[in-house]
């Protein structure tokens, strides 16, 4: 079993952890074309390379972000959503790009 | 012969305890052994080799590796099927059978197979048994092999072992406990590393616990002393690496226990598997490993057989025949392809030849596959000796070793075949992995102990243990067990098996090959090669040779099957773990068992189904029902979910994650509140209660708090408002208490709560004491009576009950289960999320438009609500109803237009307020009252019924708002 380091809580078991898919961009509620909303909900990326997701540590219920690499299924860092590195996104489940 | 059979003197047996003589049957028959024999060793003893029937041809089998290696030696002990023979000790009283036989292991009336066999070919399972009718394969054939193919019986009633698991940690863990093992176990703990030493044998020492030589015993001695004396280490025996995961994570079979072990660095020194050769009747009983005699006749003093051929290609094979000599057993020739073989003191050698076939007898001494009899010698080339036919009860096989790679594998390192010693080799081992002994192609003892104190030592160095790293061992010049390239024709009347758990003989393999399947995992899916329980340890290197040969490629390019965990067969018991649930109980449960419920698990949680006896069960249910419609009831809701959302923006974020507005509620009030996800799917409903402008209590459905909750965290990592949320399910207790007397029942238990109509009315919550208990009190309306939710501290819930259930006796309150309360909420036409919605299910769909505001700019499914709403309904939840029983309605009967399903029953019941069957439907979005639908029930006839509204009982509420 994976480990992964929580930013709250340290590194524990990948089980203990939730994942709440990668951070993509929403529409517009308002604005969007049908056709772009439909896509925002139904379609995922699905990247090969270094991507931005949602975790949670489920028994703390703690939300951050980790940066995994698709292809090695390698972890390379986690941070909480308000200590984005510079560069990084600026948080939120949609929010930020769509890496 | 003793009654424990023949056994070789006192300085063989190590595993024995002579003073114990155990008895145990086998097929009927009294045996005896003694203690720390197993099955096999015991059988063998007395003469006894045949252990099972072959999987396909059932041919006798008896011991192959007395490791617990391969198939052959699978028998029923009891009630337990598949038990390795030569791994399981024996004990008093055992009752052991062979398997895949029919009649009896001797007499198997199916051993005809092996005539036939040329009727079987390989893959004949996908191609075969087709006709002559639609189905046969399933309905005649399919049974008929299964039974034929069946591999012990399972009995349903045999009791189950307390299996349980164990969670551990290591600095280094060291797979395998022989030379190199203990070696690299000395080297890391003695630089401070924390290390676990997993053996799979009872004792440590691994081949040095079997292997001839004084000098060799005082080695093995002197390590164990050194390990038993070092502090840091800890010893796991009878211990299987099943499995190595990701991060150093490893699954560890420990007779009924699983460890979980989490290693920070790992040593594999699992050693090698040695090589059977492949030559016609090689399956023979009389016919094992060389190394499979030496632990016969070292760890239980069997002699093995009278006179034997040695078939090997390399230094171990000289070794075994001197140990057979040395034991008493006549060895009438070391049989070495080699064209300049060594010489042996123990037999005269057969260099440059091999075996073509051997020959058996059957148990009165005419020819048969019971026991081996003779073999026939095959000269490889100029210079070598003639063939000819050699007399022998025993052949022992050393063709070579294949490292013990499947561990390393499962991590990610590749296979590579060096041409030269033809054998694998291990390399791009993963980070914080190391190797040593045979599995990093060490030969002799010297090199086992060198690469494992190497490896051991890089181990902890990687952890920062004891100064520098070391680098791996460099991979040492291989002498002493090189393999040959054997050759690999197929015999021209075949029974040359390559895979002895499914009986695949080389032409199978070459069929495989010609029937278009060249990759390998093809080949492996066609024939079945290498996934029996032996998993290829003994046939992987062969099928490699022979598909290259036939491909024209080399090993290299062939490989080996992907492998995978669990690395040996595991008994699910011991994956399953110790098979007790973990439940909730509420602060109320006990009351509800002394009140004589029948209790059902709703999620985690058991609750109250009905109370009452299970023959009396409608009855009781009724009675409930019309205690809540005429008097008073309670219901324990502690499972209901609650949550705290407190801070300034409270009532924003309720704004933006639920469909209607919460800004606008006054404190002291509560409303409904639904949710639906981002795709506009009802996903949970609940009460909002505003206890303060900041404050808000909240609650959801048993089962869903813990995502609603979850949901509303995630979307605060976005939002950033400024609120806090609490989940506080498991610190409340609730009651709901319903009916025309909840109301003074409560008035009588309440001193600063005021319960008229005109001071809490209907979706009011009021704070203050009930029963003397500080109470939350939340006037709902789910029965469709005066409703009062009671949600208490978790530590006065009993207490809370308690002082209803007397103050409440002279109204006749009673307590009411789950099923009264479905069939109140069916009659009042409330729906049940998950029940009556599933994954597509709009507030559009239900009715529940009115549940969504219009006037608010945002809410998290408002877009896709929108959206589907201009897509059109295709569906909509109605209700129906019948004055017939007619149970055949029931939950998921579909919706018929013509031969047109359009929707499906979410629920109904027979409503005995209501003196009919009511239910809920999906049906097509013109459905309306005043029409019918067309049900399909569960007998399949159409019942065509009216569309009613679904709000069955006290359409215009006047009740519940009382």
């Amino acid at each position: 079993m994976k480990i992964m380091t929580c930013p709250l809580n340290g590194p524990r078991n990948i089980d203990e952890f939730a994942y709440f898919g990668p951070l993509r961009a929403r529409p517009d509620p308002e604005g969007a074309s049908d056709a772009d909303w439909t896509r925002y909900i139904f379609h995922a990326p699905n990247p090969v390379g270094v991507i931005r997701e949602w975790w949670c540590h489920t028994p703390t219920n703690f939300f951050f972000i980790a940066e995994r690499d698709t292809a090695s299924d390698e972890i390379l860092r986690t941070y909480a959503p308000d200590e984005a590195p510079a560069g990084g996104p600026d948080g939120g489940p949609a929010g930020g790009d769509s890496a | 012969m003793s009654e424990v059979g023949a056994r070789l003197g006192w300085a063989y047996g190590s595993r024995l305890d002579r003073s114990r003589v155990v008895a145990f049957r086998f097929e009927g028959r009294g045996y005896s052994g003694y203690a720390g024999d197993t099955i096999a060793s015991a059988l063998a003893a007395n003469g006894r080799y045949v252990l099972s029937r072959s999987f396909k041809y059932h041919r006798p089998r008896g011991v192959l590796t007395m490791a617990g290696q391969d198939a052959n030696s699978l028998v029923q002990v009891g009630p337990e099927p598949n038990v390795f023979a030569d791994g399981r000790r024996i004990e008093a009283g055992m009752e052991v059978w062979g398997q895949n036989y029919a009649g009896s292991l001797d007499r198997d009336r199916n051993a005809i197979l092996d005539r036939l066999s040329a009727f079987l070919p390989v893959g004949f399972y996908y191609r075969a048994f087709w006709g002559p009718t639609k189905d046969a394969f399933l309905k005649l054939w399919e049974p008929a092999i299964r039974k034929r193919a069946g591999l012990g019986r399972i009995s349903l009633d045999a009791p189950a072992p307390d299996y349980d698991k164990a969670y551990r940690f290591c600095d280094v863990a060291v797979i395998g406990g022989g030379p190199a093992g203990l070696s690299a176990a000395l080297a890391a703990a003695r630089a401070g590393a924390e290390v676990m030493l997993v053996e799979q044998e009872p004792e440590l020492g691994g081949s040095l616990s079997y292997r001839r030589g004084e000098r060799l015993q005082e080695r093995r001695r002197a390590l164990l002393e050194a390990v038993a004396a070092q502090p840091g280490i800890t010893v796991l025996t009878e211990a299987t690496c099943a499995g190595c995961y990701a991060d150093g994570w490893l699954a560890i079979e420990q007779r009924t226990r699983l460890h979980k072990l989490r290693a920070k660095a790992l040593v594999v020194a699992a050693g090698g598997f040695e090589q059977p050769v492949v030559f016609r009747n090689n399956d023979l009983p009389g016919i094992m490993l060389g190394s499979a005699a030496q632990r016969l006749i070292r760890h239980y003093a069997v002699k093995p057989g009278s006179r034997a051929v040695v078939l090997t290609c390399n230094a171990e094979g000289y070794e075994v025949a001197a140990d057979l000599a040395e034991a008493g057993v006549e060895v009438a020739a070391i049989v070495d392809p080699r064209p300049a073989a060594a010489e042996s003191a123990a037999a005269r050698v057969l260099s440059g030849s091999s075996l073509r076939e051997a020959e058996g007898r059957d148990e009165r001494g005419g020819r048969g596959l019971w026991h081996l009899q003779r073999v026939l010698t095959e000269p490889l080339g100029q210079g070598a000796p003639e063939a000819a036919w050699i007399d022998c009860d025993l052949l022992c096989v050393s063709g070579g070793t294949m490292p013990a790679y499947q561990l390393p594998a499962q991590a990610g390192a590749r296979l590579t075949f060096e041409e030269r010693g033809q054998r694998f080799a291990i390399e791009r081992v993963p980070e914080r992995m190391w190797l040593a002994g045979a599995t990093a192609g060490a030969s002799t003892l010297d090199e086992a102990l060198d690469s494992g104190a190497r490896a051991g030592a890089a181990a902890a160095a990687s952890l920062g243990f004891g100064g520098r790293g070391q680098a791996a061992p460099a991979r040492t010049e291989a002498s002493r067990s090189d393999s040959f390239d054997w050759p690999l024709t197929a015999h021209p009347r075949g029974k040359d098996f390559v895979d002895f758990d499914e009986d695949l003989q080389v032409k199978d393999i070459e069929n495989a090959v010609a029937e278009g399947y060249a990759e390998l995992e093809l080949v492996k899916r066609f024939s079945t090669v290498g996934m029996g329980p032996s998993q290829g340890r003994q046939a992987a290197l062969a099928t490699a040779k022979i598909v290259a040969g036939a491909t024209g490629r080399s090993v290299a390019e062939v490989g080996v099957t992907t492998a995978r965990p669990p690395f040996a067969a595991m008994k699910l018991g011991v994956l399953a773990g110790d098979p007790l649930t973990q439940h909730r109980h509420t602060p109320m449960h006990h009351r509800h068992l002394e009140a004589g419920a029948s209790m059902q698990p709703v999620g985690a949680w058991w609750r109250p189904s009905y109370y009452g006896l299970a023959a009396r069960r409608d009855e009781a249910i009724a009675a409930e029902v019309a205690a809540v419609r005429n008097g008073v009831a309670m219901l324990d809701v502690s499972t209901l979910g609650s949550l705290e959302v407190r801070g300034p923006d409270a009532a924003e974020l309720l704004n933006r994650l639920y469909t209607l507005r919460y800004d606008s509620l006054p404190v002291g009030r509560t409303r409904y509140l639904l949710l639906v996800n981002e795709m506009g799917s009802i996903i949970d409903d609940g009460m909002a209660y505003r206890i303060a402008e900041d404050h808000f209590y909240v609650t959801a459905t048993t089962g869903a708090v813990g995502a609603v909750y979850q949901l509303m965290l995630f979307m605060n990592a976005e939002w950033r408002l400024r609120v806090d949320v609490l989940n506080a399910t498991a610190a409340f207790a609730a009651v709901n208490v319903t009916g025309p007397q909840a109301r003074a029942l409560l008035a009588a238990l309440s001193d600063d709560i005021d319960f008229s109509a005109e001071a809490l009315p209907y979706l009011h919550g009021r704070q203050g004491r009930v029963a003397g208990q500080p109470a939350r009190v939340l006037r709902i309306g789910f029965t469709g009576e005066a409703s009062y939710e009671l949600h208490v501290p978790a530590s006065r819930g009993e207490a809370l009950w308690d002082r209803l259930m007397a103050a409440g006796a002279p109204l006749g309150l009673r307590p009411y289960g789950l099923e009264a309360s479905r069939i109140l909420r069916l009659e009042k036409g409330h729906i049940i999320i998950g029940q009556d919605t599933d994954a597509m299910s709009t507030p559009d769909q239900v009715g529940m438009a009115w549940a969504v505001s219009k006037k608010k700019p945002y809410f998290l499914g408002k877009r896709s609500l929108e959206q589907r709403r201009r897509v059109g309904l295709g569906r909509r939840l109605v209700g129906f109803e019948t004055a017939e029983r007619a149970p055949e309605i029931a939950e998921s009967c579909l919706v018929m237009e013509g031969e047109r399903p359009v929707g499906f029953v979410t629920s109904t019941c027979w409503s005995p307020t209501l003196n009919k069957r009511i239910g809920l439907a999906y049906a097509a979005p013109e459905a309306a009252p005043g029409q019918s639908i067309t049900i399909r029930d569960r007998a399949g006839a159409a019942r065509v019924v009216p569309v009613v509204a679904p709000h069955f009982y006290d359409p215009l509420n006047a009740r519940q708002s009382l």
